[in-house]
C-alpha cells in the first residue's frame, strides 16, 4: 500500500523519473477510489435499504430480485409508525430526559471540573485521582443495588433515576475532559477577575464558561447522543408503556404486538419507518455539527 | 460555614491564610456535586454490591447470607454461567481484531485519497451514530431468514442464504456483521493518529532507503500504536457489555447461543430476581474487565511507542 503519496508529490520536480511516479500514483491511486466505493457501497446499503423499506409496500419489500427503489411509494408507513406506534408521547419522554441530563451534566461536570482545574484545596490531586478511578469501574457493578436503592425511594416508573445522577457531577469522563479544557484558560483571567471585585464563583459563571463554550457544546452532543441512545437504564427503570423513551418504547411496541394472545401485527416495513424516525435526529446532529463533533471524538476517544 | 473559621485542630501545620482558607471552602463547594454523587451512586452501590454477592436476595424476602454459593455455582452448577462467558469471549475475539484491522484499512485508505475524504469519512461515519435500536431492527430485517434483503438476493442468483439470527451457528456471526456495520467508530480515531505522523519521520526514512512497506513497518504502524492499541482495550471492555441488540434481536437465542452477558444478567437480576446472583455476575465482569486491561498495558509496554515517554 502506498504510503507515500504526501512525500512523493513534494519531490515531484525533481527528475526525470516524474513521468513513471505519476503514473504509478495514478493507479494507486484509481485502485483506492475503487476500494472505498465498494467498501462505502457495502456500508450505505443497509443505510439505504432501511429508508427505502420505510416506503414500500409489504409485498414490495419481500420482492425477489429486491429492489432499492419503493414502487409504489408508500407513505402510510409512517402514518402507522406515527399514530399506532405512540410516537409522539414517547419521543416527549426522550426529549425531557434528554434536555434534563444536558442541563444536569453541563452544569455539575463543569462546576466540579472548574473546581479541580483552578482552585486550590487540600487533597484535591488525591480526590481527582479518586475521580479518574471510578471510570474503572464497570456501571453494572453498581447497577443493582441503585436500581434497589431508586426502588426504595419509589423512582421506579418515574425519570428521576435517569434524570438525578446527572446532576451530581455528571460522570467522570466529562469532568476529566472539562478539567483539561479549563486548564488551557490562563491564569491572568482569573487574577483580573479577582482584582475587579470577582468571587470563585462569578469567576466561573462569567469567565469560565463563557470561554468554554465549544468544550461544553461537545459535551451536549455528546450528551445528547448517548440519551437518545440510551438502552439499558430505561428498560429497567421504566416499565409503563406510558412513560417509556423512543427506544424502549419502539422494543415493547413490537413485542407485545407479536407476543402469545396478541393478533395485532406490526409490519416490517413500519418498524423501518419508526427506525428511520428515531435515526433522524442523531444523524441530523452529526450533519450539522460535524466538524464539533469528530474533533470531540477524535480528542476524548469515544465513539459516539 | 463563614470565612473567618480558623483551620482549627492542625496545629502541626501553619495556619491557612483567610483567603486561602476561602478558596478551599470554595473548592469544596465545586466539587460538592461530585463527592455527593459519589458516596451515593457509586460508593454506597459498590460496597452493597459486594455484599449482595455473598447474598441471596429476592426483593421480596430480606436478603440472607449464604456465603460463597453464588461464585461456587458459577463455577460449578451453573451451565448457562459458562454459555454467556462463552459466546461473549468468542464474539469478542472475533470482533475486536477484525474491527481493528478493518478500520485500519479504511483509514489508511482514506488517508491516501486525495480528494472526497469528507464524503467518504461522512459515509463510513453514518452507522455509528445510528441509535443501536434502529441498528437492531436494521439488521434483523435484512438478515431475516425468510424475507430479508440479503437472503432474497442470494435466492435470485439461485443461492440458499443461512438462517442468521435464527440459526445456532450463524447467529454470532450475524451479531458480529451487525457490529462491523460501526467500523467507521475506529476508522476515525486512526485517521487522526495517521494524519498526526509527522512527515519528516517519513522524509527520513526515505533519505534511508525506505520502501513502502519499510515505512509503514517502521513509521507509520509505531506512531499510531498508541490509538490501536487504545480503541483495542475500549473495544474488548465494550463488546463484553455488549446488549441492545441480543436483548431486542434474539433475547439469547436460539438455544441460548447468543445469551451475551450482560443479557443473562439482566435476565437474573430482573427476570428472576436473583439479585444476589447478578451482582455475583457483575463482580466476575468487573474481575475479566481489570485482568484484561492489566494484561493489555502489560502487553502494551513492549509493542506500544510513546513518543516522549522517557524509557
Amino acid at each position: 500500500m502506498a504510503m507515500t503519496t504526501r512525500t512523493n508529490r513534494e519531490n515531484l520536480p525533481m527528475g526525470g523519473w516524474l513521468q513513471s511516479i505519476s503514473k504509478r500514483q495514478l493507479v494507486s491511486q484509481v485502485l483506492i477510489y475503487i476500494l472505498l466505493l465498494a467498501i462505502g457501497f457495502m456500508l450505505a446499503v443497509p443505510f439505504i435499504w432501511l429508508i427505502s423499506s420505510s416506503l414500500k409496500t409489504e409485498t414490495d419489500a419481500f420482492a425477489i430480485p429486491p429492489s432499492f427503489i419503493p414502487n409504489p411509494v408508500q407513505w402510510s408507513n409512517y402514518v402507522v409508525g406515527l399514530t399506532e406506534f405512540p410516537f409522539l408521547r414517547s419521543t416527549f419522554n426522550t426529549m425531557i430526559i434528554v434536555v434534563w441530563v444536558m442541563v444536569g451534566t453541563v452544569l455539575s461536570a463543569s462546576l466540579v471540573a472548574y473546581g479541580f482545574a483552578r482552585v486550590r484545596f487540600p487533597g484535591r490531586t488525591a480526590l481527582f485521582i479518586l475521580v479518574l478511578s471510578t471510570m474503572m469501574i464497570p456501571s453494572h457493578v453498581t447497577l443493582i443495588p441503585q436500581y434497589l436503592l431508586f426502588r426504595e425511594l419509589r423512582w421506579l416508573d418515574s425519570f428521576k433515576p435517569l434524570i438525578v445522577p446527572s446532576f451530581f457531577g455528571g460522570g467522570a469522563f466529562y469532568i476529566f475532559l472539562l478539567r483539561q479544557f479549563f486548564l488551557t484558560i490562563p491564569l491572568d483571567y482569573d487574577d483580573a477577575a479577582r482584582i475587579d471585585g470577582c468571587g470563585t464563583f462569578a469567576i466561573f459563571w462569567r469567565i469560565i464558561l463563557p470561554l468554554s463554550k465549544p468544550a461544553l457544546g461537545t459535551m451536549a452532543i455528546f450528551t445528547f447522543m448517548s440519551q437518545w441512545n440510551s438502552f439499558f437504564e430505561p428498560l429497567i427503570y421504566l416499565n409503563r408503556f406510558e412513560t417509556q423513551p423512543l427506544a424502549v418504547a419502539l422494543t415493547t411496541w413490537v413485542q407485545t404486538a407479536h407476543g402469545a394472545g396478541s393478533m395485532h401485527y406490526v409490519p416490517w416495513v413500519a418498524i423501518m419507518a419508526v427506525s428511520t424516525l428515531i435515526a433522524l435526529p442523531p444523524v441530523a446532529v452529526f450533519f450539522f455539527a460535524q466538524r464539533h463533533f469528530i474533533q470531540g471524538v477524535v480528542v476524548s476517544g469515544m465513539k459516539g | 460555614m463563614s470565612a473567618a473559621t480558623p483551620a482549627a485542630g492542625n496545629g502541626r501545620r501553619k495556619r491557612m491564610s483567610r483567603l486561602r482558607l476561602r478558596e478551599a471552602i470554595d473548592g469544596y463547594i465545586c466539587i460538592a456535586p461530585w463527592v455527593l454523587g459519589f458516596l451515593i451512586f457509586t460508593a454506597f452501590p459498590i460496597v452493597a454490591s459486594f455484599v449482595l454477592s455473598f447474598s441471596r436476595y429476592t426483593i421480596l424476602d430480606p436478603p440472607r447470607f449464604i456465603g460463597l454459593d453464588n461464585y461456587g455455582k458459577m463455577l460449578s452448577g451453573d451451565p448457562l454461567f459458562w454459555q454467556s462467558l462463552k459466546v461473549t469471549v468468542i464474539y469478542t475475539i472475533i470482533l475486536v481484531p477484525l474491527g481493528t484491522i478493518g478500520g485500519y484499512v479504511l483509514a489508511l485508505l482514506l488517508n491516501q485519497a486525495v480528494k472526497g475524504v469528507g464524503f467518504f469519512r461522512t459515509v463510513f461515519y453514518l452507522p455509528v451514530v445510528t441509535p443501536a435500536i434502529a441498528t437492531s431492527y436494521l439488521f434483523a430485517w435484512i438478515l431475516n431468514p425468510e424475507i430479508g434483503l440479503v437472503n432474497n438476493f442470494l435466492a435470485s442468483i439461485d443461492i440458499e442464504g443461512p438462517q442468521w439470527f435464527a440459526s445456532r451457528e450463524w447467529v454470532i456471526p450475524s451479531f458480529i456483521i451487525m457490529s462491523l456495520w460501526g467500523l467507521g467508530g475506529n476508522m476515525i480515531l486512526y485517521l487522526a493518529g495517521l494524519q498526526g505522523v509527522p512527515t519528516v519521520l517519513y522524509e527520513a526514512a526515505m533519505l534511508d532507503g525506505a520502501g513502502v512497506w519499510a515505512k509503514f513497518r517502521n513509521v507509520t504502524l509505531p506512531m499510531t500504536s498508541p490509538v490501536i492499541f487504545f480503541t483495542f482495550l475500549t473495544g474488548m471492555i465494550g463488546t463484553f457489555q455488549v446488549f441492545t441488540g441480543a436483548y431486542v434481536i434474539t433475547s439469547g437465542g436460539p438455544a441460548d447461543a447468543s445469551l451475551f452477558y450482560i443479557l443473562y444478567l439482566y435476565q437474573n437480576a430482573w427476570n428472576y430476581l436473583k439479585m444476589g446472583y447478578a451482582a455475583g455476575l457483575a463482580w466476575v465482569l468487573f474481575a475479566i474487565i481489570f485482568v484484561l486491561t492489566l494484561v493489555s498495558l502489560r502487553v502494551s509496554g513492549r509493542y506500544v511507542y510513546y513518543e516522549g515517554a522517557v524509557r
